[in-house]
């Protein structure tokens, strides 16, 4: 074989690839959109299920998927930014932020699945949580650390150097820089990877099926059992409950995930822009 | 306030800030410490050999073996590698060797969607278009090794194409440079030169994609078929470590529950010697 045929038959294999790869992208996105968004009216957002998700809509689903994801930033948003800020402003690269990025990235793989196990037994059994947004919250909080502290780094270095040399020298103790300086320069980028685990933490079902449980009310306290949104499609579909209602629901998670996700995209691109 | 308190204050803030980046540290301890604490005495009590190398999974009959979804985990992350391997492989080096900068900004910000789609969803369309085409045209039921191996070589896609591509990138210009000026073509550059410096960080890719692969649940618990044996065709259903978990979990108690946390031990173990190796991978070259 030539080297001039090698390089057409490589360059159409990696097209092929990249083409195929986009086509179940699209494919997904198209074949969720297509069945779900006919089936969501107004009534479908704003209406309680009925009869375990046959009837009715998914209200008290979105209220406590947005009630578990307030919950879980609150609670990871400091502990990751802190992280950030600790490893970036406070120390020198040594051992500290060595072990610190490896308990990081080793958080960062550990299956959703196990998170459940340990959130289950940890807050809903030992802690005697329940099944709660409380339980639930923290243990999606641990899932989006390892996602807020990279991030977040990012942010923090990319902030130029000269900034802190000028507080230092117009005698600002570190505090200050960090405060009033750092953190305002770095919050486009920070926001950026708060949004993106938003995404991540809306689709996640393994986790908070087994902390946040499967009930249909609406919670009101940080003590009451809900149902999110992922899970409840994963209910719906399994259990074959109604296929209309799950490709509805399914269309609601897609379309709210790729909105956050391009607007992320957007953000970051804006904010890398602007450090050129 | 005085010199002094600032100096104070400081060095209190600092303290603060060091007992806050031990968080993720101390999450990670505390989940080992949880599962292992849970699953352990039962792993003592039915022996170790009775666990891991038993094929008889029977919670209700005093039966704890998980010898075959150790397979079944074993064969489902080396069949999503086989087929999320190659394709982001494919992707990335087209991406990064052969797209305009142009093409590049729009493909590489779309195939990371493909990260953002929850797994149930996955899952779900696995069911409803992959499981009867793999029924119709190759046999057996359908929610099968081979189906499940498909769902996961996609899912794994975008770990694979985002590392490797960054790994891709890293290669200095004037190694490609080097290879032209020799008469290579750009694909001999690319095969000779650019995936071979960028070897470690590929293999980080591959590995990391697999620790997706052999964690994620509930896409495989709807497309595997959940069965309780040894898979000896890529046609038969499946249960992996992590079906296990989740399908029982909801009405397990006692030693039937303890022995899921057993399951979580030994999937811990698999996915952190992954996690090891990757960082082993990701540490060997560095271009400065």
């Amino acid at each position: 074989m030539t080297p001039r045929r090698a390089e057409h038959i490589a360059i159409g294999l990696m097209v092929s690839g990249a083409f195929l790869a986009l086509a179940i992208l699209f494919f997904i996105i198209a074949v969720i959109m297509v069945k779900g968004l006919p089936h969501i009216t107004a009534r479908f957002l704003l209406d309680n299920p009925m009869d375990m998700g046959r009837a009715g809509g998914i209200f008290s689903t979105i209220v406590s998927t947005i009630y578990l994801l307030v919950v879980s930033l609150v609670i990871a948003i400091p502990l990751g930014v802190g992280t950030a800020i600790y490893l970036t402003e406070y120390t020198e690269e040594g051992k500290i932020t060595k072990i610190v990025r490896f308990g990081t990235e080793c958080l960062a793989g550990v299956p959703s699945i196990i998170l459940g196990l340990f959130g289950f037994i940890l807050f809903v059994i030992k802690l005697g949580f329940g099944w709660s947004v409380l339980s639930g919250g923290i243990s999606l909080a641990i899932m989006i650390l390892p996602v807020i502290i990279r991030t977040s780094e990012e942010a923090i270095k990319s902030v130029p150097q000269a900034f802190r040399d000028v507080n230092e020298v117009l005698g600002g103790s570190k505090w200050q820089g960090v405060t009033r300086l750092v953190l305002p320069n770095a919050a486009p980028g920070i926001l950026t990877g708060v949004i993106l685990s938003v995404g991540r933490g809306i689709g996640e079902t393994a986790v908070v099926i087994f902390t946040l449980g499967t009930s249909l009310r609406t919670p009101f306290s940080i003590f009451d059992s809900g149902r999110s949104m992922a899970v409840h499609f994963y209910i719906l579909a399994r259990e074959g409950i109604s296929m209309s209602n799950a490709y509805a629901t399914a269309a609601v998670l897609v379309f709210s995930i790729l909105i956050i996700n391009i607007f992320s995209y957007y953000l970051m691109h804006r904010f890398v822009e602007g450090r050129r | 306030m005085s010199a002094a308190d600032i100096k104070r204050r400081e060095k209190l803030i600092q303290r603060i800030f060091l007992v806050i980046a031990f968080s993720s540290l101390f999450s990670l301890f505390l989940i080992a410490l949880f599962i292992f604490v849970e699953g352990l005495p039962m792993i003592w009590k039915v022996g170790l050999k009775d666990f891991l190398l038993s094929t008889r999974w029977a919670p209700t009959k005093g039966h704890f073996g998980i010898f075959a979804m150790i397979v079944s985990s074993f064969w489902v992350t080396i069949g999503a590698l086989l087929f999320g391997g190659p394709l982001g492989l494919m992707c990335s080096i087209f991406l990064v060797e052969f797209a305009s900068s142009k093409v590049r900004a729009i493909i590489k910000p779309a195939l990371e969607l493909l990260a953002g789609i929850p797994s149930v969803v996955y899952g779900f369309l696995g069911v409803v278009y992959l499981v009867p085409l793999v029924r119709d045209y190759l046999g057996g039921p359908g929610l099968s090794l081979l189906t499940s191996c498909i769902i996961l070589g996609i899912m794994i896609l975008p770990t694979v194409i985002s590392i490797s591509v960054d790994s891709l990138v890293a290669v200095p210009d004037s190694y490609r440079e080097a290879a032209f000026s020799l008469g290579a073509t750009r694909w001999q550059t690319t095969h000779m030169v650019t995936v071979h410096a960028a070897k470690s960080g590929i293999i980080t890719a591959l590995v990391l994609g697999m620790g997706r692969a052999v964690g994620e649940t509930m896409a495989v618990i709807m497309i595997a078929g959940n069965a309780l044996k040894i898979p000896l065709s890529p046609l038969d259903p499946i249960r992996t470590l992590t079906s296990n978990i989740a399908l029982e979990m909801g009405y397990a108690s006692g030693l039937h529950r303890q022995a899921l946390f057993a399951t979580g031990i030994v999937l811990f173990f698999f996915v952190m010697a992954l996690n090891l190796i990757a960082t082993a991978f990701a540490r060997r070259k560095r271009f400065k």
